[in-house]
């Protein structure tokens, strides 16, 4: 899908373990139930990593997986950050910080409404620079927002630089719970970690939750992971064969082609 | 009927609304006990307002979102211009104490770019009301449309009883004349008023119009006014870029025609903070500063013609 522009693939390997397995395992919502009033919302609100997104709701039959050939195609909407355009991304992003507020506004609707589904938003550990995301923190403790998740894709990166060289975030879980949120920290990668965690949501009543997963940009391809300049990746074809195949079990691929400066 | 009996009766009219503010609950107070769980203060968080106004309306909410024009407007101006204008959801943003209105609060208070920034968001309405009668039915037209709207929250008495119903792009002609057409909207529309009738002392008949809506904006009005009267003064609480000045100036352009147009309008400088009649004084706002400024800007257009005549 990177051939011809490049994706945030990076970014996108961080967070595709988990989001397989919000929808694979945790989210209310598949195809036939995607405008449901009682369906499970997901937010990307670290939009960039939309990729895994894309790739997820194909396989899970949002849409048709033939579909992602248009990627980056003036006459389909499969472009660098999420929209509406595509069926199961329920809001766009791109602009950090965002959907923490946004969700709370649905994650309020359900609570007058008197329903019982929840309200998930992925933020990016990068992302936690934005003061929009600490507002939102302290108005939904205020509001008492259970329904409302934030899982934070810790991977250590934010665009260019390692998190902790430049605006440093830990403790992040007791910043959180120092804003009244309910705690938690797992393994991003962890399918058996993930399972324990998200069947004990709510964490508590009367708060909402955060789950920092820790997580490896690139993860999954040892030739990306953990490259600040393999974030945004314009790959050329025989780099995108020989990742394939390094991804499901060949040697470790050689990537030679230039980063492409998006920001 | 006042600002907050006007919106619990829309709300209990409709389902759908809710009310929201950034603790700016001074004309709002009595509602977080007629509303109950339909009111929804976030506290002194103007981005988390306006994205969670977004979500709401996601749900299929009309938030009516009531916070200070200058906060909402310019602290909040992503989250307006991304999440609601993108989305173009219906949330109807009201900016309190927007303009002259925020009087002696000072430069941080004053909102004089907010008709500007928001215009510019495609898709966003843009209100403002002449006075308090003209608010309370221009609310309950905008709560039941399916656009993103922004008004400017106006509390002020009215000057004299409107003669047509609000109706969004359409002005209001609140008196008739050749000689100069004033076009206005909001506050000063009060005091535009009464300077039309100092005019009339001076033998000068003016036009008074009544703009009420700057998007959509009444571009006949504008276009009459541009060739049935012999000057177009433009008045606004606004800076001169981005408002009603340049927007007679857009529409003079795409209709290819001259106007003559005088704007009385901020620039390069906030206002005076003072008293609201301290500051109409001072700027040269008042019914009889604004008269003399209309009138020496007609006399000037004249010297100018007749210079051009000879």
């Amino acid at each position: 899908m990177s051939a011809g522009g490049g994706c945030f693939i990076g970014a996108s390997l961080s967070c595709a373990d988990l989001i397989v397995f919000l929808y694979a395992s945790v989210l209310h919502v598949r195809p036939q139930t995607r405008t449901a009033i009682d369906r499970d919302y997901l937010f990307l609100s670290k939009g960039h990593d939309v990729p895994a997104l894309y790739g997820t709701l194909a396989d899970f039959g949002f849409f048709d997986a033939q579909r992602l050939a248009n990627h980056l195609s003036p006459r389909d909407s499969i472009y660098w950050h999420p929209n509406r355009a595509i069926p199961g991304i329920e809001f766009h992003s791109g602009s950090l910080g965002h959907l923490p507020a946004v969700a709370i506004g649905v994650a309020m609707d359900i609570k007058m409404s008197g329903g019982a589904n929840r309200v998930f938003v992925i933020v990016g550990d990068g992302e936690l620079n934005e003061g929009s995301v600490w507002e939102a923190a302290l108005v939904a403790a205020a509001h008492k927002l259970d329904n409302l998740v934030v899982v934070v894709d810790r991977n250590g990166f934010q665009a260019n630089v390692r998190t902790e060289d430049l605006v440093p975030l830990e403790p992040i879980e007791a910043k959180f719970a120092a804003f009244g949120w309910a705690t938690a920290r797992i393994d991003g990668h962890d399918f058996s970690e993930m399972e324990g965690c998200f069947t004990r949501l709510p964490f508590e009543p009367g708060k909402p939750s955060v789950i920092v997963a820790d997580t490896v940009r690139g993860k999954g391809l040892a030739s990306l992971e953990h490259r600040a300049d393999r974030w945004f990746v314009a790959l050329t074809a025989t780099e995108i064969d020989t990742l394939l195949d390094e991804l499901h079990g060949g040697g470790v691929a050689e990537v030679t082609s230039e980063p492409r400066i998006v920001r | 009927m006042t600002y907050q009996d006007r919106l619990f009766s829309i709300a209990d009219t409709d389902p759908r609304v809710v009310v929201m503010t950034a603790e700016n609950r001074a004309a709002i107070r009595d509602l977080p006990r007629r509303l109950g769980s339909r009111f929804v203060d976030v506290g002194i968080a103007e981005q988390t307002l306006v994205g969670a106004a977004a979500g709401l309306a996601l749900r299929g909410r009309v938030p009516i979102v009531h916070s200070l024009a200058t906060f909402l407007t310019m602290r909040a101006f992503e989250f307006i211009r991304t999440d609601v204008g993108i989305a173009h959801l219906p949330v109807k943003l009201i900016g309190a104490a927007a303009g002259l209105l925020s009087e002696a609060n000072g430069p941080t208070h004053q909102a004089i770019e907010d008709v500007a920034l928001m215009r510019l968001i495609p898709g966003m309405r843009v209100c403002c009301p002449a006075d308090d009668t003209e608010m309370l039915d221009a609310i309950a037209s905008i709560a039941g449309d399916d656009a993103p709207w922004y008004m400017r929250y106006n509390p002020r008495p009215a000057a004299f009883r409107h003669r047509a119903p609000f109706v969004p792009g359409t002005a209001e002609i609140v008196a008739e004349g050749t000689d100069v057409a004033i076009l206005t909207y909001g506050c000063l529309v009060r005091e535009c008023y009464r300077a039309v009738e100092r005019l009339d002392d001076r033998g000068i008949a003016a036009r008074l119009v009544n703009m009420r809506t700057l998007e959509p904006i009444d571009e006949a009005a504008i276009l009459d006014a541009a060739r049935q009267t012999g000057l177009v003064v433009t008045v606004e609480d606004h800076f001169a870029t981005g408002g009603l000045a340049t927007i007679v100036a857009e529409v003079a352009a795409a209709h290819e025609i001259a106007v003559r147009l005088h704007p009385i309008a901020f620039a390069g400088r906030w206002f005076t903070p003072a008293l609201l009649d301290d500051v109409l004084e001072c700027e040269g706002l008042s019914p009889e500063r604004l008269a003399q400024r209309i009138k020496l800007a007609l006399a000037a257009r004249t010297t100018i013609r007749g210079h051009l005549h000879v």
